[in-house]
């Protein structure tokens, strides 16, 4: 096999989704991947497939992740052949659960502009506290409602992310591990020139950032304006349960393992990803608010983690104006997105007749 | 060469106490921790892992969980970081703690 024509810089759920979906179309791939003290959102993440108010206010957005989860099943199936591992896709249906009459008012409007934008593509149900209650037993008195929509799942997380790593090395390519790209030489005539922190240097047809919160200075190097922000999230993992609880939610959801993540929180730290503990306890109080038998389940671990915000929190794609072959791909939803990333964004990138548009997501929108 | 033992052993005339490992009556000396109680009653197994394999007390510090037993109707309890004491329940947990942990009580 000869060099690797792509260069992919950032190994987490969203460069490695591409490289899959490269490698497939028959690239030739390397991935730089960075090292585990990065601020690695991929190793963080709460491994759900989501559509609930993606997009409520930016239809390209909705159905962008309408279209993603429609094509987890077959992108699951297709990461388990290449992988051995199976993911634990469970999409049988979400709910936001809410213990303020105001905020679920506010939401289930904002899903009604979602469902416009998607139509019968997506769909969604309003449950009030009693409803919810008589069809589900344990869901506690202060849950005042959710919303319910049958497209919403989760994955194993870190499980994905591994069955990602072994589906791209299976695929032939290379992954690099503890890779940090210093900087990047666009060539007169196309092509670029990647110095690595160790001064290897290797050449590239095309470079994609998808580094995520490290994508940051290489991104303005390469001409690109998005200004990628980072957003503290902090969660807690319970003790394995036997039995299975009979929901996911966006807060509150077991893995296949048996162990229950609790989360859901936004906060500005900068790159500060501590956890705190009036958010932790917060945390704790929301879970048991919703499912009170969790009161006597104990909480093993807790972490923050930074999400990867772009100014307007919907995704990039966009192509370098300055240096045509470099590519910025960041979003927040790298799970959701994925099984778009491993398939219609390559045929974006290869321009194929079917490419998708994706005119919507380009950085020109933050233009002053 | 003889090296000394660090090993105390408890003196013979310490008080006992009495506590039920999945109903039977277990006579252990007052003070040990309920790991080394289930360690001199017998080898055996005092829980199962979610494949079913046996365990029982190893690094008796806290560190490798391999002690977790039902202590009172709590599961998931390590049996090393408590002390046994008189009237003790104390069952063998077999796989995952359930979601309602009083399965005991």
């Amino acid at each position: 096999m000869g060099q690797p024509e792509i260069t992919i810089i950032g190994g987490g759920v969203v460069g490695l989704s591409v490289a899959l979906g490269l490698l497939q179309a028959g690239h030739r791939v390397r991935v730089l991947d960075g090292a585990d003290s990065d601020a690695r959102a991929s190793q963080g993440n709460f491994g759900l497939v989501w559509g609930q108010g993606k997009g409520w206010d930016f239809a390209p957005y909705a159905n962008w992740t309408v279209d993603a989860l429609a094509a987890w099943p077959a992108f699951s199936k297709t990461l388990k052949e290449l992988s051995g591992l199976d993911v634990a896709l469970d999409q049988s249906g979400g709910f936001e659960f809410f213990t303020d009459q105001r905020e679920m008012d506010e939401f289930s409007a904002m899903l009604n502009t979602q469902q416009a934008h998607v139509g019968e593509r997506f769909s969604h149900e309003v449950l009030d506290g009693d409803d919810l209650r008589s069809q589900m037993s344990g869901i506690g008195p202060n849950v005042v409602g959710a919303t319910f929509s049958r497209m919403d799942g989760h994955v194993n997380p870190l499980r994905f992310l591994r069955a990602l790593r072994v589906a791209v090395t299976k695929l032939g390519g290379q992954i690099t591990s503890d890779a940090h790209v210093a900087k990047i030489a666009a060539h007169q005539q196309g092509g670029f020139d990647l110095t690595l922190t160790n001064d290897d240097k290797l050449g590239a047809d095309k470079v994609l950032l998808c580094a995520g919160l490290g994508a940051m200075t290489l991104a303005s190097d390469l001409g690109f304006r998005t200004k990628i922000r980072p957003q503290r999230g902090e969660l807690l993992i319970t003790e394995k349960l036997g039995e299975r609880l009979p929901f996911i939610s966006s807060t509150v959801r077991q893995v296949d393992e048996g162990g229950v993540q609790i989360g859901g929180t936004k906060a500005d730290a900068g790159m500060d990803d501590s956890e705190t503990l009036d958010v932790m306890a917060g945390l704790a109080r929301h879970a048991v608010d919703v499912f009170p038998a969790l009161a006597s389940v104990r909480v093993i671990r807790a972490w923050g983690a930074l999400r990867v915000m772009s100014p307007d929190g919907y995704p990039v794609y966009a192509q370098s104006t300055q240096h045509p072959g470099a590519y910025l791909i960041t979003c927040h939803s790298g799970v959701t997105l994925a099984s778009m990333h491993a398939s219609r964004l390559v045929d974006w990138i290869d321009e194929t007749s079917s490419a998708p548009n994706l005119e919507p997501f380009d950085e020109h929108r933050f233009a002053l | 060469m003889n090296i000394a033992s660090r090993f105390n052993v408890l003196p013979d005339d310490r008080q006992t106490v009495q506590f039920t490992l999945d109903g039977e009556i277990v006579t252990a000396k007052q003070g040990i921790s309920l790991a080394a109680a289930l360690l001199a009653q017998s080898g055996t197994a005092s829980r199962q892992t979610v494949n079913g394999a046996g365990r029982t007390a190893f690094c008796m510090m806290g560190v490798c969980f391999d002690c977790m037993v039902n202590v009172d109707g709590v599961p998931n309890t390590q049996a090393c970081m408590v002390t046994v004491r008189d009237g003790m329940r104390v069952t063998r947990q077999i796989g995952l703690r359930p979601l309602e942990g009083s399965n005991d009580v």
